[in-house]
């Protein structure tokens, strides 16, 4: 059963984890059921040129995450193949003959490691049996070794180019019928194999959407209302028009009517689109514009009445009840000691290094599209339907992309492409200036959270009381707004109860790596430490006590945790995999040992999300002026019984702890309805002098391997301010780190 | 009049106002795809590429500010890709998705002529002006050291 278009958008308005645990827990909807993908064959993944050379369709879009190579490796380590004679090539996308062409929610890994191995095993199965019938041996006494069929018995071995011709003939194999190697005799799987792309990059090669070139191309740029979904009510446009370079100039009315809850690919932005023979052309002409602008509602929004709403709901009833066991306030009003705490953390943008943008050439009634989208499926439907064209008529090149990070699932910039390109005669590329990138970013929403946590005479936690203030309408959470029901510590304390409100909100938001999660353990995981220190107690030893007292059923059932070791039985927190990469990383840190000293201190925490399970340990200094400094990262990681691709694993884990320590310092502001921020001064990534050395180690254990994305994120903000507060004794619970008077040395 | 100068010992000469940004005039105008765009007011070092030797943000040049000084790209760094510091970033496997990565190595590159054996803090000083995205700064830092050791001082002219 595939999963429609429809279904999946409605899923990914869920926002928050709650898309990718969907997806988890239904594999069977997303597509591919484990071991049972239905529409997989060998053909359309292995191409085996007569010389040996075996070319690997990557079906999953690149955008540094490393699909190109993991996804291929479990083909060719199945198909036995050497991994020097394998060439990888990028699929284009086909959604028919390669299933799921999704880069998201860490997913590649659960949804690829079973049926990936099965086509390269299947292909396998097809070449030796195309040997055993040219042979007229059985097929039980063919034997494969590095990209070549054995027969021992009578000596003979033949190369699978010999064998292409004749296998690639004969009928697919039923996936689920194939036998698949046993770990321990894995050659490529496991051992760490360098990007296929690498040598292309160190040496400029043309890869990423910026570099498309098609012959006769022009490029375009973009002028949006300063404020989301403001409309052009006049402008200079016949002038822009006369100026250098300038072929055309178009006003997009835009399908955007802003509303409380602003949707998941809301529509078109309303702008006037310049099309010139250089992009630097249009980008000049772009500042002679003079436009009036409509501004609409939007123009009413702030962040200060943002804060001042959010202040108003938190100290109002919840509008929503989301999760609740156990009688929360009399456990609170029966407790020792009641903690009591307000959170709040800012909208961020994605910020990819490559700003968005596209290249489409429309011509003879088809549109052709280069397309760095992680979701490339939904922008063909979406260019489809914007543009009122068949999606027949729609080829889509994936092209490497500078970095996604939540950022191109949306496709905001590719419909824009297409829509210039089919009112123009000849191929375009649209390039987002890297304002327009910051200014028309779908944002990781802020958000705001009232805690309230009892301790007993014993300190142990006894209640735990959530209000958190995000966006939406009465339904519905913004996208990247929502919580899961079941969000740590859910589970746990003896009475819990988390309720949400909402206020409006006119802006695009979306997916941040982590979605949800990338806030949300920073909340959790510092008032766990909050707890401790007013308990008296060690964070750790609290929070370990904590996870071995499991007091109510997830929300979305019970699994086996034990011997259900399929990605969909591994959607819920399993409390032996987070305490284990606790445990270890503690012991790695020399937690129990460490020194207390004015100034300097080690924070803990942990988390579990998308299926992934990160501790992770800082051990920063503190100066006089308050500048933070970030010494060491200790980090451990459990995502299952097999690292795939170990280097590139650790370079992830690296990454997605030095992208959180970069959230600590961003934020978003608006005034007047626009976007105070415009570039890397004031919404700043880490630098190369402010990297701590990071140590990364694996818990390996006996669950189906998982994706490394997003987990690695989460734990790094909440780590960092608990060892300021260590350093310190001062609590951050506002960011960005100025709002609480830190900054980076 | 066309605006004459020299890309990777090979003489150019181009048809664009003098202000235009060399980051531009190489990419749409000359095909060399390497310098990337990034923030276009030199806060990210995506565009580096070296002006007689000097790791220099071309999205902030104007080509007609180039003269006679020769230009060297990421494509000109080497004929082959085996520049030392090309060689110790494949080596390390130093990318994520590799967009800045150009402008990483050119940096580098300038570090490694004056700066023969960097230390860490050489190294903070001399690349902080360039982002990447990604977070591989980690094993940029060791590429650099690893290009040291192999002695990545050939002169680039």
């Amino acid at each position: 059963m595939r999963m429609n278009r429809r279904s999946f958008l409605q899923l990914t308005a869920l926002a928050g984890g709650g898309l990718a645990l969907e997806l988890y827990r239904s594999p069977l909807a997303a597509g591919q059921g484990p071991g049972t993908p239905p529409d997989l064959t060998p053909q359309a993944f292995i191409h085996i040129a007569p010389d040996g050379v075996v070319t690997i369709m990557a079906r999953a879009s690149e955008s540094g995450q490393g699909m190109r190579n993991m996804l291929p490796m479990l083909i060719a380590e199945e198909l036995d193949v050497d991994w020097k004679d394998v060439r990888v090539k990028q699929a284009e996308l086909n959604e028919k003959i390669y299933g799921r062409q999704f880069s998201g929610g860490s997913n590649n890994t659960p949804q690829g490691w079973e049926p990936m191995r099965r086509v390269g095993a299947a292909g396998r199965q097809l070449l030796v049996t195309a040997a055993s019938q040219t042979w007229s041996v059985p097929v039980e006494e063919c034997t494969t070794q590095s990209g070549r069929v054995l027969h021992s018995a009578s000596g003979r071995s033949a190369g699978y180019g010999e064998l292409a011709t004749k296998a690639a003939a004969l009928p697919a194999p039923a996936l689920s019928s194939v036998k698949l190697k046993d770990p321990k005799d894995y050659r490529i799987i496991g051992h760490s194999q360098p990007g296929v792309d690498t040598h292309a990059i160190v040496t400029g090669k043309p890869l990423f959407g910026i570099d498309v070139e098609v012959p006769g191309m022009l490029y375009a740029a973009i002028e949006k209302a300063p404020v989301f979904a403001g409309k052009v009510k006049s402008s200079n446009v016949d002038k822009i028009k006369t100026l250098p370079g300038v072929r055309h100039v178009l006003v997009i009315d835009g399908g955007i009517t802003p509303a409380a809850l602003t949707p998941w690919e809301p529509g078109m932005e309303p702008g006037i689109a310049i099309v010139a023979d250089t992009w630097w052309q249009a980008q000049q002409a772009r500042k002679q514009l003079k436009v009036e602008w409509d501004l609409g509602p939007a123009a009413t929004q702030s962040s200060e009445g943002f804060k001042k709403r959010a202040e108003e709901l938190l100290n109002a009833p919840p509008a929503n009840s989301l999760r609740k066991y156990g009688d929360v306030d009399s456990a609170l009003k029966s407790s020792t000691r009641v903690v009591e705490a307000t959170y709040e953390y800012p909208f961020i943008a994605h910020v990819t290094l490559e700003p968005q943008g596209a290249t489409a050439h429309w011509k003879d009634g088809k549109l052709e599209m280069w397309s760095t989208s992680t979701l490339p499926g939904n922008g063909l439907s979406l260019v489809a339907k914007t543009l009122g064209i068949e999606e027949s008529e729609i080829t889509t090149h994936m092209v490497r992309s500078g970095g996604s990070f939540g950022r191109r699932l949306q496709n905001d910039y590719l419909v824009e492409a297409g829509w210039i390109a089919k009112r123009i005669d000849a191929p375009v590329k649209l390039l987002w200036s890297r304002e327009d990138d910051i200014a028309h970013d779908p944002f990781r929403p802020g958000g705001m959270a009232g805690l309230k946590g009892g301790l007993d005479a014993q300190g142990k936690l006894t209640a735990w009381r959530h209000h958190f203030i995000t966006y939406g309408d009465e339904k519905n959470a913004a996208s990247g707004g929502g919580i899961g029901q079941d969000t740590y510590p859910a589970g746990f304390p003896p009475a819990y109860a988390l309720y949400t409100s909402k206020q409006p909100l006119m802006l695009r938001t979306g997916a941040l790596r982590a979605p949800g999660d990338n806030a949300y353990c920073w909340v959790a995981q510092s008032f766990l430490d909050e707890l401790a220190v007013a308990a008296g107690r060690d964070p750790l030893e609290f929070q370990l006590e904590l996870l071995g007292n499991k007091q109510s059923p997830w929300s979305s059932g019970e699994h086996d945790a034990v011997g259900d070791h399929e990605p969909s039985g591994q959607a819920v927190l399993i409390p032996e995999r987070f305490k284990g990469v606790l445990e270890l990383v503690a012991e790695k840190s020399g937690w129990a040992k460490r020194s207390k000293e004015p100034g300097r201190g080690m924070g803990i925490a942990a988390w579990f999300c998308h299926l992934g399970y990160f501790a992770e340990v800082a051990d920063v200094s503190v100066d006089a002026q308050n500048k933070v400094t970030v010494h060491q990262v200790w980090a451990a990681g459990d995502v299952g019984s097999q690292i795939i691709n170990p280097a590139a694993a650790e370079s992830m884990a690296q990454g997605g702890i030095m992208e959180g320590m970069g959230h600590l310092a961003q934020q978003i502001t608006l005034a007047d309805g626009k976007i105070q921020q415009s570039n890397f001064h004031n919404h700043p990534l880490m630098r190369m002098r402010q990297v701590p050395k990071i140590e990364v180690y694996w818990r390996k254990t006996d669950y189906a391997p998982t994706g490394l994305g997003e987990p690695t994120l989460p734990p790094i903000l909440p780590a960092v301010t608990n060892a300021i507060f260590a350093a310190t004794g001062k609590r951050i619970r506002t960011l960005p780190l100025k709002q609480s008077g830190f900054s980076w040395a | 009049m066309p605006i004459k100068f020299n890309v990777n010992n090979v003489a150019a000469s181009v048809d664009a106002p003098p202000d235009t940004p060399l980051l531009w005039v190489l990419r749409d105008l000359l095909n060399l795809k390497g310098a990337k765009y990034g923030c276009g007011i030199g806060l990210c070092g995506a565009c580096t590429v070296l002006i007689d030797g000097h790791a220099v943000r071309s999205c902030m040049t104007a080509v007609g500010s180039v003269g006679s000084q020769p230009i060297t790209t990421i494509e000109g760094l080497s004929p082959d890709g085996l520049h030392p510091v090309q060689v110790a970033w494949e080596k390390v496997d130093v990318p994520q998705c590799g967009y800045c990565q150009a402008g990483q190595i050119m940096s580098a590159t300038a570090l490694l002529t004056r700066t023969p054996h960097p230390t860490d803090a050489d190294i903070d000083a001399a690349m902080s002006g360039n982002l990447c995205r990604c977070g591989t700064y980690t094993r940029i830092r060791q590429a650099i050291h690893q290009a040291a050791e192999a002695g990545a001082t050939t002169r680039i002219s």
